[in-house]
């Protein structure tokens, strides 16, 4: 198993180099792709070993040439965690192949290969590095060549910000990090992580939550610190937007779960924070994606929502523990591990479904698509599958993992005294809300986008896409409805990786977790066996009377000239909830009312900005950069000033040791 | 509490048999309130005859999307029947937080038909969607809260479990059955939220995201409204509505009894009230919300 582990490594290895070889010829594709692909089935088998109950592996080894040893752990959690990594990322790069087709030679495929397989290796080390030093140098791995692929169509400026925005957030993130593993190497003694460190103060706790608090949860793409995310996602290559907005965020998640526990038994306050900041990104980042029109824009303010809600059930888990209920802690983190693998799955397929629809129609602007149905009729089912699942709707995987963060937040509303009742009624108002507005933004995404008649000629003439790029979508969906349908199963091998967190007491819980899943399993396949009787009486109904059917125009009051451009777009859709919810997105609005008995021309258009990024980040840079702006007059570019500094500081150092 | 599998299985076919009669009573009532005969109360059956003898029209813009909407509804709203209580008989399925997949499979429906009304490419559909994905968003909270106020004071956690040990006239229950009211009047288009009788495209929600379904399709679209109806009202009634030791004849007689005083209710409330203007809508749903909360703190004291 371990060497399985190590050999993975060293197809992602070669993954990185080989294409270097090719640079802008179809070969690197192949031969980054193979060995991505490689390297996930060599990596999944010890994964789900680990997962279905195996001994957790460990690697340890001191390199000469570093100064510290390198310690790595395959347990329950982290394997979890690294089969959502392996398989997106194995699935994304297969796509990847048909996806970069597009660029012809006008790019070189070889670096962008060698950018993602170095991606992929640097998340998979993250979640196996048990030591300080080498979860941070994996981490920057991370944020470089994420960078790297975000910049990918350096050509265009909005690549450019946003490649950049994302390496300055990234790197804020970070500064955040470096105290926080200062502060527990040196409250432990050793910068190896797993075991709690008994000796923090409460005070030293508190701070050590934030600091992973704003590290991680800059990563992970938490309101306010998300600002990178609608920038990154939509600026890099489709495949890459679904491995980044899939899996890498979760290392953020991951972060917050592995750090957490070393903190001790957690206060009261821990679970609550994370409910109110779960909730918070829940509700903004939905109706942040509902105000949107790119199509990628969109799917990348969706993250922030699913990322609110697994805090939402680590919150129920953490105030689990710290009232001492294994079981609601149990839920807790069930919910939030599988939402983690969940969401994996069909963002991937969300995202790799736009990058389909945005090879084909050059645009991502959802008001400029429409009928893409007709045209793409594989990528639609696969993107309606996405939706629905996302939407949490059953018998899709969304709503197994909503339904267990649910659960446990009724048990925690119904069960506990006052104080502790009070955030799980805010989580479940929470996502309940959430809930109701994500089906309307996906009933929005998939019915402006794929419904209706296409609005421009680029439509129009829109094509499907070759079977690299199908294929992966058709097994991301499918498993998105394995998941729904084997709650029971899934459960179980979700177990192990919750029993790190919550306990083995409430591992033993969860089996009464996985009867209810049974219930909604059975459920589930009782409604796929409806809807295909239903569909077998529509026929017989029909068969009888095939000369009554007829088609004809849609129903336009008698209207004589109806164009494809007068069909409801996406902008006037989202319309009602934009403005009921209008104090937080201070959507701008820029209106030209036709004027005179004959009007000629009118126009209307909408944009929402990212408020924390407009009210929180720009006005903090610009201060910063203000501030520092004074400083100038120290450097202008006189050399003999500089040498004058130099003299004065030898004098002053002088003085001082004097 | 009768929980054998038969007596689910006579209830679920209870409901599913008389279910068109609720907007048949609706209509009356509101027939009676204006001084006019109206229409006869087995009008809904008489649709339904009708629609599943004829043929249908669809638009060329339509896609499969079009005529997979009514299916899935219908079948969505099937599964939810399995699940809710009558008259103390419990669902066919009972578990730890059935009313979650109640509520969902609800949405999945809502969901299909809303994009069955996209796929239309009509911006009367779109409108109507558009009103409809928002209502039931502000709905759903308000459904969820009101529940767990209940299950705060019964500390059980499925529907067939909940609903018999809450009838008793309390404040809370009082909170919650008014904020279930909004809910219930909300999902099933009455007024004052959407008015089922408007003429005009502009002016309708649900009735204008089916305008162009027809024949067996529309069939299907109004038999799905009229259990969802029931079924809802059977959520209300179940929790209003006690439920002692007597034969289950008694129980069902009660409980039937309970859905028709509702559907009079209904019928009165549409017409005394006006439809509210869209903008307002949310403003009530909120209010319902509010109640849902006050309820839970009830609870929590």
């Amino acid at each position: 198993m371990k060497l399985l582990l190590i050999l993975s490594f060293g197809a992602l290895g070669a993954g990185c180099v080989l294409p270097l070889f090719f640079q802008r010829k179809p070969a690197a594709s192949y031969f980054g792709a193979g060995a991505t692909l490689l390297s996930a089935v060599l990596g999944l088998v010890p994964a789900l070993w680990v997962l279905l109950g195996g001994a957790p592996l460990s690697i340890h080894f001191s390199p000469v040439f570093t100064l510290f040893p390198v310690s790595l752990q395959l347990d329950a959690l982290s394997a979890l965690f690294l089969f959502a990594i392996y398989l997106v990322s194995a699935l994304s790069a297969v796509y990847g192949v048909g996806y970069l087709k597009k660029y012809g030679e006008e790019k070189n495929i070889g670096a962008s290969w060698f950018f993602f397989n170095t991606l992929v290796a640097s998340m998979a080390l993250v979640c196996l590095a048990r030591n300080a030093m080498v979860f941070l140098l994996s981490w920057e791995a991370m944020a470089l060549s994420s960078f790297f692929l975000v910049a990918f169509e350096n050509e265009k400026e909005e690549s450019r910000k946003a490649s950049w925005i994302y390496l300055i957030a990234s790197q804020l993130g970070t500064a955040f990090l470096l105290p926080l593993f200062l502060v527990l190497a040196k409250a432990s003694g050793s910068q190896d992580f797993g075991n709690p460190v008994p000796t923090l103060s409460p005070v030293l706790k508190n701070v050590c939550f934030f600091l992973a608090l704003i590290g991680f949860g800059t990563k992970a793409g938490m309101m306010p610190l998300h600002v990178w995310l609608p920038e990154a996602h939509p600026a890099a290559p489709s495949h890459v937007s679904a491995v980044m907005s899939g899996v890498m965020i979760k290392t953020g998640i991951y972060g917050l779960v592995r750090i957490l526990p070393m903190l001790g038994d957690p206060p009261l306050h821990f679970g609550f924070i994370l409910i109110l900041l779960g909730a918070g990104s829940g509700v903004l980042g939905v109706l942040f994606a509902l105000a949107q029109h790119d199509l990628k824009r969109l799917l990348a303010y969706h993250s922030v929502e699913n990322i609110g809600i697994i805090l939402l059930g680590l919150g129920v888990g953490f105030i689990g523990l710290s009232v001492g209920s294994p079981w609601l802690a149990a839920l807790g983190f069930a919910g939030g591990l599988m939402h983690v693998v969940n969401h994996a799955l069909f963002k991937g397929l969300l995202f790799l479904g736009a990058g389909a629809v945005l090879k084909a129609t050059h645009t991502r602007e959802m008001d400029h698509l429409g009928g893409l149905l007709k045209r793409m009729p594989y990528t639609a089912a696969f993107f309606l599958v996405g939706s629905l699942a996302i939407s949490g709707l059953p018998p899709f995987n969304g709503f197994v993992s909503e339904f267990l963060i649910y659960v446990g937040s009724f048990q925690g509303a119904a069960l506990l005294p006052a104080r502790a009742a009070i955030p799980f009624v805010v989580s479940l108002g929470a996502l309940a809300l959430i809930g109701g507005l994500a089906a309307a933004c996906f009933a929005k995404a998939f019915g402006i986008v794929f419904l209706g008649e296409p609005r421009t000629a680029d439509g129009r003439q829109a094509h499907e896409q070759d079977g690299w790029m199908l294929m992966p979508m058709a097994i991301l969906a499918l498993l998105c409805a394995a998941i729904g349908l084997c709650g029971p199963l899934v459960i179980r091998a979700v177990s192990p990786a919750v029993a790190t967190l919550a306990g083995p007491a409430g591992n033993s819980d969860l089996s009464q977790t996985s009867n209810l899943l049974f219930f909604i399993t059975l459920c589930a396949i009782a409604l796929l066996l409806l809807v295909g009787t239903i569909v077998v009486l529509r026929k017989i109904l029909f068969s009888k009377r095939k000369a009554l059917v007829s088609s004809s125009v849609t129903w336009d009051c008698g209207y004589a000239a109806p164009s494809p451009r007068m069909q409801y777009t996406a902008s006037s859709f989202a319309q009602p909830i934009i403005d009921l919810f209008g104090v937080f997105l201070r959507t701008k609005k820029n209106i030209r009312l036709p004027q005179k008995y004959f009007p000629d021309k009118a126009s209307f258009e909408s944009e929402t900005t990212d408020v924390s990024r407009e009210s929180i980040f720009t006005p903090v840079f610009s201060g910063i950069s203000g501030l520092l702006s004074r400083f100038q007059v120290l450097q202008e570019g006189r050399l003999h000033l500089y040498v004058l500094y130099i003299v004065l500081i030898l004098f002053v150092l002088l003085i001082w040791k004097l | 509490m009768t929980s054998t599998p038969l007596f689910s299985i006579l209830t679920i076919a209870l409901g599913l048999v008389f279910c068109p009669l609720l907007p048949g009573i609706i209509s009356r009532t509101k027939a009676f309130f204006a001084g006019r005969q109206g229409p006869p109360l087995l009008q809904v059956y008489f649709d339904l005859y009708k629609l599943l003898r004829k043929g249908a029209v669809y638009s060329r813009t339509t896609t499969w999307i079009f005529r997979a909407g009514p299916v899935v509804g219908l079948a969505a709203v099937l599964i939810a029947s399995t699940l809710m209580p009558f008259g103390g008989v419990s669902g066919l399925f009972t578990f730890d937080g059935d009313f979650l997949l109640f509520a969902y499979l609800l949405g999945l429906m809502r969901f299909f038909t809303v994009i069955a009304a996209l796929d239309t490419g009509s911006s009367f559909e779109g409108m109507g969607a558009s009103r409809e994905v928002l209502f039931s968003a502000l709905a759903e909270p308000v459904l969820l809260l009101a529940l767990a106020a209940v299950m705060r004071e019964t500390r059980l956690y499925s529907l067939s479990d909940i609903l018999p040990e809450s009838a008793s006239i309390s404040a809370e229950l009082i909170l919650v059955a008014a904020a279930l009211f909004a809910v219930f009047l909300c999902e099933n288009a009455r007024i004052p939220f959407d008015d089922p009788n408007t003429h005009l495209e502009l002016t309708m929600i649900h009735e204008v995201m089916v305008l162009d379904h027809s024949g067996p399709d529309f069939a299907f679209i109004t038999y799905a409204a009229s259990l969802k109806l029931w079924l809802l009202g059977s959520l209300i009634v179940g929790l209003t509505v006690p439920v002692a030791d007597q034969p289950v004849i008694v129980n069902l007689g009660l409980a039937a009894g309970g859905l028709l005083l509702l559907s009079v209710f209904t019928g009165a409330v549409e017409s005394i009230m006006a439809r509210l203007r869209l903008v307002r809508v949310p403003q009530l749903l909120v209010a319902a919300g509010a109640l849902s909360l006050i309820a839970f703190m009830f609870a929590m004291g």
